[in-house]
């Protein structure tokens, strides 16, 4: 559009054209029923203006008027309630296949990282064509990931993962807000989505300075962590083995049964007492404060790479871990000799027999 | 044929409440709830002062897409004080506070309010609270906005966060208060001959404000103690850091915050249904509609609050039933609409300034009210959410409707508060620059909301601009449209007309006391016989005391 005073934003997604249907469609009710208001009201106020030789009419009310201006309004209403309830199914529902990309929201800047190691600041570059999968966590306040262009918005919470997706439909760049306010430079916080063709895109993942993939970063991560003391894929390891986790459901330590997804892996990553695995004792020390959660989401996209090893057992095997008491504390001192960043570990609590679920194998 | 009507020189009542006594301690200790009307008549108009102020300078600043005029952290700290003045200390206590406070009592024919000494600590919890949130704003301003986000204000703010929630936690008391003062009321003191199917819908639509107030407002002061415990002594409740969930924050705040909006609205419905058919010199028309429609406003909008949440990561599934809901609160508020147009039918119509203002509330409440079912509509409101258009459409409800009804309703009864006329011509000329105003300034923020400008942000896009002036200036009209009747109500306060008992021949029982009513309102508590809206059907003669 040429025109200097637009009142439209682009359409730049396959999704923009879809709302902005309803949007219209809500503008025509709008419009005929404020019209409608409008001029009975001023069409009354004159026609019916005080004269000497006029008085009012007394009426006192009519029951089949009240149902039908009840009815019909509830009748649109129901309409666009389907209408925007399709739309919201539609936009919340991840797609199948999509390209994944990851941000982290902070006071006040948005960083992303691409499967391929790229990392971006403010700048989101994604491919035309391709449904993109956006998941995003925030490092301190609620943030919100709004592109007006694709017509998206999700808030980013502190706690847990969130997604949005679009399908880019236009090569161009796009405006990137934080929606939701942050703190001083809450206004500040906005950035730049380039869409570009698939060529181009491909050209600018191979001229990204990556260090390697994103889960080969995790990788470096799970082994500077020291994560492989424990996640080892033997009998012998005192922590679950994570190779094929990546989506499973889990049995816990109190028979309950959850997904493997990335919050539960966050999570435990963080509170690591919060869902103990069956057949495993709480001794995992928090990694809060210590991990980052540009690193959480690197080690999570190298665990969902560890492919499932049939000769292993897997993580919610029911015969819980031989690991004696005494051996404990040693492994912890390890642990400390090892990484000197580690957080204070926590002592295990109590040093009961293991016999978690109540289970005899 | 026009009734014929008593042409006798009105002259003001010897005694009546201004009157009766005199001096400060008359006032600061009255028990009158008539004077506890005025007295928060001046304190609400200082905060609405202060609040148009920070609009005035937002509006300002929003001139230039830079952020040109004040800091970053200014502009926070002011559209959070503009808010929370609006919302907490002027829009929440409007009509209830001063006009419900001056007429429920006399509307249902009593003496006064079922406790007036509770009233009276109503005004002096107001005034504390507004004590409170002056002081955080004069030592440094907040900068949470008025809503109060955990883990922002939680954990991350460096500002008196929690002396300005002391003063909504301690205003909320105030409007705790007045909502059970109504309720009592209307229960246990109306007139004889006052059923409840001849109550003034003035009064209830303030009773089912009230419902709102004491069942709604102890969860804000819930809310905001939870936070001020996170903020003073890291009590994790909000932020994950300390174990947390924000998005409860949000629940627990809109949960009160979203039925606050008929707290709100409400009682301005109700000063609508009492001005229309004045005006007209018609009935109501469906009066029990209009009646119940408030009661299902105030039930459904306790069920309609995660409608402000649909991106903040509640499940499909809440969304869903919120948004269903939230339709359900669109029908009873069409059905007022309806009935306030239906009831102009036929009528015999004066366009007097309480009538202009009513005429504008019924456009701009219709408006605010379609743009609603933009925000319910799931899909639709992924791209508008926390978007200018949200700014738009609230304002088209609070001022294009609340601010606008309390207005009209000023002006209704102003002449039996002071017992002297505001002039007319000002008057009329007052209402036309606010609505054109008003206009100005809010309409283009629904496109600005649709292009995709985010709210609170100090600085914008440069294709932004044109929309952002436009807005600018029609408040720079606005503005003058508010300051007007500041200047000829004074005025008439010396110089008004003697307005007489009942200047507009309205029905209702504040009409057949003097203006300004006596000390106990009626010199003979009065017998309610006739229907309430019983225009036309008695010869109008203004009867003389």
């Amino acid at each position: 559009m040429q025109l200097n005073f637009p009142i439209f934003p682009e359409q730049a997604s396959s999704m923009a054209g879809q709302v902005d249907a309803l949007y219209l469609f809500l503008v025509l009710i709008t419009t005929f029923f404020s019209l409608l208001i409008a001029i009975l009201i001023l069409y009354f106020a004159i026609k019916y203006r005080r004269t000497p030789e006029r008085q009012a009419e007394q009426i006192h009310g009519s029951t089949l008027l009240e149902i039908v201006w009840s009815v019909i309004p509830l009748g649109i209403s129901m309409v666009i309630f389907v209408w925007g309830a399709v739309i919201y199914y539609h936009m919340e529902r991840s797609p199948s296949n999509p390209l994944e990309v990851y941000g982290v929201g902070k006071q006040w800047m948005w960083k992303f990282q691409h499967p391929g190691g790229q990392r971006e600041i403010n700048t989101l570059h994604v491919p035309m064509g391709r449904d993109v999968k956006v998941t995003m966590i925030s490092q301190d306040v609620i943030h919100s990931f709004f592109v007006p262009a694709f017509r998206v918005k999700q808030d980013v919470l502190p706690n847990r993962y969130v997604f949005t997706w679009f399908k880019a439909t236009q090569p161009g760049t796009y405006h990137l807000f934080c929606s939701q306010y942050c703190g001083t430079k809450h206004s500040g916080m906005v950035g730049q989505v380039v869409v570009m063709t698939p060529e181009d895109y491909a050209n600018w993942l191979a001229s990204g300075k990556a260090e390697g993939s994103l889960a080969s970063l995790g990788e470096k991560a799970f082994q500077q962590y020291g994560c492989t003391t424990c996640h080892r894929p033997d009998s012998g390891a005192r922590g679950p083995n994570l190779e094929g986790l990546y989506g499973r459901p889990v049995r816990l330590t109190d028979n309950r049964v959850v997904l493997a997804d990335d919050n539960y892996i966050r999570e435990s990553i963080l509170e690591p007492n919060a869902k103990v695995v069956s057949g495993f004792q709480s001794i995992m020390p928090t990694f809060r404060g210590v991990v980052s959660e540009d690193e959480i989401i690197a080690i999570s996209e190298y665990i969902k790479h560890l492919a499932p090893q049939e000769a292993n057992p897997l993580n919610n095997r029911t015969s819980p871990t031989q690991i004696r008491d005494s051996e404990v504390p040693n492994i912890q001192d390890q642990n400390k000799q090892q990484n000197q960043q580690q957080p204070a570990q926590q002592t295990p609590q109590g040093k009961r027999p293991v016999n978690p679920s109540g289970k005899k194998p | 044929m026009s009734t014929a009507t008593a042409i006798v020189k009105p002259v003001m009542p010897e005694r009546h409440f201004l009157n009766d006594n005199y001096g400060i301690r008359s006032w600061l200790l009255t028990k009158d709830h008539k004077r506890i009307a005025i007295l928060y008549l001046f304190s609400i108009t200082v905060f609405f002062l202060v609040g148009g102020v920070f609009a005035s300078l937002i509006r300002l600043h929003l001139l230039t897409p830079n952020g040109e005029l004040f800091e970053a952290d200014t502009y926070n700290k002011l559209f959070t004080m503009h808010g929370v003045n609006m919302v907490f200390f002027f829009l929440i206590p409007s009509v209830p506070a001063v006009l419900g406070n001056f007429l429920v009592p006399i509307m249902v024919g009593t003496k006064d309010l079922a406790f007036p000494k509770i009233n009276l600590l109503s005004w002096y919890l107001y005034i504390a609270g507004g004590t409170f949130s002056m002081a955080a704003m004069v030592s440094g301003g907040v900068d949470s906005g008025w809503t109060f986000y955990a883990p922002l204000s939680s954990g991350y703010l460096k500002t008196h966060v929690i002396m300005l929630a002391v003063g909504v936690i301690i205003a909320g008391f105030s409007s705790i208060f007045t909502g059970l003062n109504f309720i009592v009321t209307v229960h246990r003191m109306r007139a004889p001959g006052m059923t409840w199917g001849k109550l003034p819908l003035f009064v209830w639509s303030n009773y089912a404000a009230s419902l709102i107030m004491i069942l709604g407002t102890p969860v804000i002061a819930i809310t905001l103690i939870l936070l001020a415990l996170e903020r003073g002594f890291h009590i994790g409740i909000f932020d994950p850091k300390l174990g947390g969930d924000p998005v409860l924050f949000q629940h627990m705040f809109w949960f009160y915050s979203h039925p606050a909006v008929y707290i709100m609205i409400l009682p301005g419905m109700g000063v609508i249904s009492e001005i229309v058919p004045c005006f007209s010199r018609k009935r109501i028309f469906g009066y029990s509609f209009v009646a119940f429609s408030s009661i299902a406003i105030a039930v459904f909008g306790f069920v309609v609050w995660a409608h402000h949440m649909f991106v903040a990561g509640i499940s499909v599934y809440s969304a869903l039933v919120f948004s269903l809901l939230s339709y359900a609160v669109a029908i009873p508020s069409a059905v007022k609409v309806f009935n306030w147009t239906a009831t102009m039918y036929k009528g015999s119509i004066e366009m007097s300034t309480p009538m202009l203002y009513a005429m504008a509330f019924i456009g701009l409440f219709t408006i605010g009210g379609l743009t609603g079912l933009f925000l319910a509509a799931l899909g639709l409101d992924i791209h508008i959410h926390d978007t200018y258009f949200v700014i738009a459409h609230f304002h088209y409800v609070m001022v294009g409707g609340m601010v606008t009804a309390y207005l009209g309703g000023l002006h209704f009864w102003w002449p039996k508060i002071t017992g002297r006329m505001y002039p007319e011509a000002p008057a009329k000329l007052a209402a036309l620059i606010t609505f054109i105003g008003f206009n100005l300034t809010f309409f283009p923020q629904f496109i600005l909301g649709y292009m995709g400008m985010p709210r609170r942000y100090w600085a914008y896009p440069p294709e932004f601009q044109v929309l952002n002036v436009l807005s600018s200036a029609g408040a720079s009209v606005l503005a003058v449209g508010f300051l007007l009747p500041l200047l000829y109500f004074a005025w008439s306060l010396k110089y008004g007309e003697i307005a007489g008992d009942n200047p507009w021949q309205a029905t209702g029982l504040e009409w057949e006391t003097s203006s300004p009513p006596p000390t106990h309102n009626f010199h003979h508590i009065p017998i309610v016989t006739k229907d309430p809206y019983a225009y036309g059907e008695d010869a109008e003669v203004t009867v003389v005391h």
